[in-house]
């Protein structure tokens, strides 16, 4: 059975880790074919060829197909398809803007999120904040899936799979006007080993500095609770939770972070996790395998002196 | 230009869930319903487009339980015009898939001619995060999704879109789809007068037969479980 595969591409440049978990996750299902498409795809299907387990990769670069914008991706995969029972791809925020409409074309159900695959027709996902977890059987003649990175392992490397160059597309719908991406030497949030993450209790965006020098001194990303970001602390893309980004690090350190069960959907799989906060009653210390109960400006400033 | 703006019934986000123990699904027995989060924000974005005199009328659309009615009452509460619910189950427990909505809610905008539909990015319940995209699909329009700010002009729309890298801005023709996400407003709360009336503004009812649309899932549940619970904290 042929799955065909939508790679993480953002200007040209291959997502390794999300594309090589997504395939982990696809090769349970079939062949894999990955698809590269963007303005600039070349570099990014010569990466992927390397991913071990992918059968072929498609390499699609067309000006209508950059930036990834909805229409124009989701018509390149619907011309596609005839050949694919599964069309999978990692659960990132453009596989998510692209996939449900994808299905709808398709006319099938889309399968967000999904965590674990049962069998080809077969896969479980998390529901309500992660509070449940659900096994669902497709009907439908084609699976559309987007895969939860945080669970599946990434598939190794060394691999020289062949490439074979493809028509693009392009809609008049829709068109890019800019994109505003913080340039960070950080790990990436999804990919890192250990996230520091603050909450409202940070109080500032300037406080917040003390999260990044506990980050930077642990060489890890930076991640924050929704309150962080909504009170201006923290960029929208630190976000961890059931509506943003879901980790699972070998550490997770929150400081200043209540536990809401918004937040704990987004970490409560890292390996290890640690707890600084001012109120030993804090819901996040029924999750954390090691707490501190103390103020967060003289526990993180303490902490990074002594590393 | 109208606005149609779905909102769904979910559990309110500080329910504690329960799994059913037979593992058949989540206990929605008498617990707390509210509006799906995410769809009060674009209810009240369509407010704030009516305020700026960009949208003329804003109408509520809900499919699912009868029960739906309280959803939508809210919705008028806050501001919008009129409501439609669509049936399309009668137990609680029954939620129709993002596909059967979008293809309900695609019906809809046959009949009403929006000339912008405003959806949540995602419902709490099962964050599926379809539904918007899914509709836009099915007619062929333009889709900004995870919207944190949102301008119209004319014959386009200015989306600025919280994605992994940070925030992206698209320009999408009208009409258009778009999803909101949690930035881009802060929802008003209705007052008491408002609440009141909303009671007579007019609720219509329709059934997913109405709209010959198949609601039958494409998904069966297998089984509905407690996820893993984490080794003992502290
Ligand atoms: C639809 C919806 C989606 C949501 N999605 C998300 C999501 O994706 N991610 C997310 O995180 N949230 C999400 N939320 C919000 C969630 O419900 C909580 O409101 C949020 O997580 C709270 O953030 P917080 O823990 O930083 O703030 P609070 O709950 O206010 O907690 C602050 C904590 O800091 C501690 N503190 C204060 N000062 C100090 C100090 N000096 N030293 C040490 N500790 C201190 C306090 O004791 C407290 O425990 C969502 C909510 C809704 C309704
Ligand atoms: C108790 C329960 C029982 C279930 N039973 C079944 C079953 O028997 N068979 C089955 O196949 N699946 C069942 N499901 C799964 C379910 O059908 C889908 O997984 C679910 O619809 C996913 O979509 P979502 O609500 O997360 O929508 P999303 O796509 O995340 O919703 C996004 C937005 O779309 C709009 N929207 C979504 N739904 C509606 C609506 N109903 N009315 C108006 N606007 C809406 C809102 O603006 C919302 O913010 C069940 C789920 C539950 C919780």
């Amino acid at each position: 059975m042929a799955v065909l595969l939508l790679a993480e591409v953002t200007d040209g440049h291959l997502s390794m880790d999300a594309t090589a978990k997504a395939v982990t996750a696809a090769a349970k299902l079939g062949d894999v074919t990955v698809l590269c498409a963007g303005a600039r795809a070349a570099d990014a299907a010569k990466e992927a060829a390397t991913i071990a387990g992918v059968k072929k990769v498609l390499c699609a670069e067309d000006a209508g197909l950059g930036h990834r914008l909805a229409e124009a991706t989701a018509d390149l995969i619907v011309g596609l398809a005839g050949d694919y029972e599964h069309i999978v791809a990692p659960a990132t925020t453009d596989a998510k803007n692209v996939m449900p409409r994808v299905a709808a074309l398709l006319d099938v159900m889309v399968i967000s999120d999904a965590s674990g695959v049962v069998d080809a027709n077969t896969f479980e996902r998390p529901i309500y904040a992660g509070n449940a977890i659900q096994t669902v059987k497709s009907k439908d003649g084609k699976k559309v899936v987007t895969f939860r990175t945080s669970t599946f392992d990434a598939a190794a490397t060394g691999n020289s799979a062949p490439v074979e160059t493809i028509a693009g597309a392009s809609s008049e719908l829709s068109s890019w006007v800019e994109d505003k991406v913080a340039a960070s030497d950080r790990p990436e949030l999804t990919s890192a080993g250990i996230v520091v993450s603050g909450g409202r209790g940070v109080g500032s965006e300037e406080n917040f500095a003390l999260i990044e020098k506990l980050a930077d001194k642990l060489g890890a990303a930076v991640g924050a609770s929704r309150a962080a970001v909504d009170s201006g602390f923290a960029p929208n893309d630190w976000q961890v939770g059931q509506t943003g980004k879901v980790v699972a690090p070998n550490l997770y350190v929150a400081v200043g972070i209540s536990g809401a069960i918004q937040h704990l959907a987004g970490m409560k799989d890292s390996k290890i996790i640690v707890a600084i906060n001012k109120d030993e009653e804090a819901p996040i210390f029924q999750v954390a395998d090691f707490g501190l109960v103390a103020d967060l400006f003289t526990a993180v400033p303490e902490l990074v002196e002594k590393l | 230009m109208k606005v149609l703006v779905p909102v769904k019934r979910v559990i309110d986000y500080n329910v504690k869930v329960r799994v059913k123990a037979d593992g058949s699904g989540v206990d929605l027995a008498n617990v707390k319903m509210s509006m799906n989060p995410f769809d009060e924000i674009a209810v009240e974005e369509a407010i704030r487009l009516k305020e700026a005199g960009k949208a003329e009328e804003i109408v509520a659309v809900s499919v699912g339980v009868k029960q739906a009615q309280e959803t939508l009452r809210t919705a008028l509460a806050m501001g919008a015009d009129r409501a439609i619910l669509v049936v399309a189950a009668d137990d609680v427990h029954t939620d129709i898939e993002p596909l059967a909505v979008a293809k309900i809610l695609a019906k809809v905008v046959e009949a009403e001619q929006p000339g912008l539909v405003l959806c949540g990015k995602q419902a709490i319940d099962n964050d599926m995060n379809a539904t918007g995209q899914m509709l836009s699909a099915l007619l062929g329009w333009s889709q900004g999704t995870f919207a944190s700010e949102l301008s119209v002009d004319g014959d386009h729309a200015t989306v600025t879109r919280e994605v992994d890298g940070g925030l992206q801005t698209i320009k999408v023709k009208m009409p258009a789809i778009i999803t909101v996400d949690l930035r881009l407003n802060e929802p008003r709360y209705a007052s008491l007068p408002n609440i009141m009336k909303a009671k007579k503004k007019p609720l219509d009812e329709k059934t997913a037969a109405d709209y010959g649309v198949d609601v039958a899932p494409r998904l069966e549940i297998v089984k509905t479980a407690e996820p893993a619970a984490r080794a003992a904290g502290i």
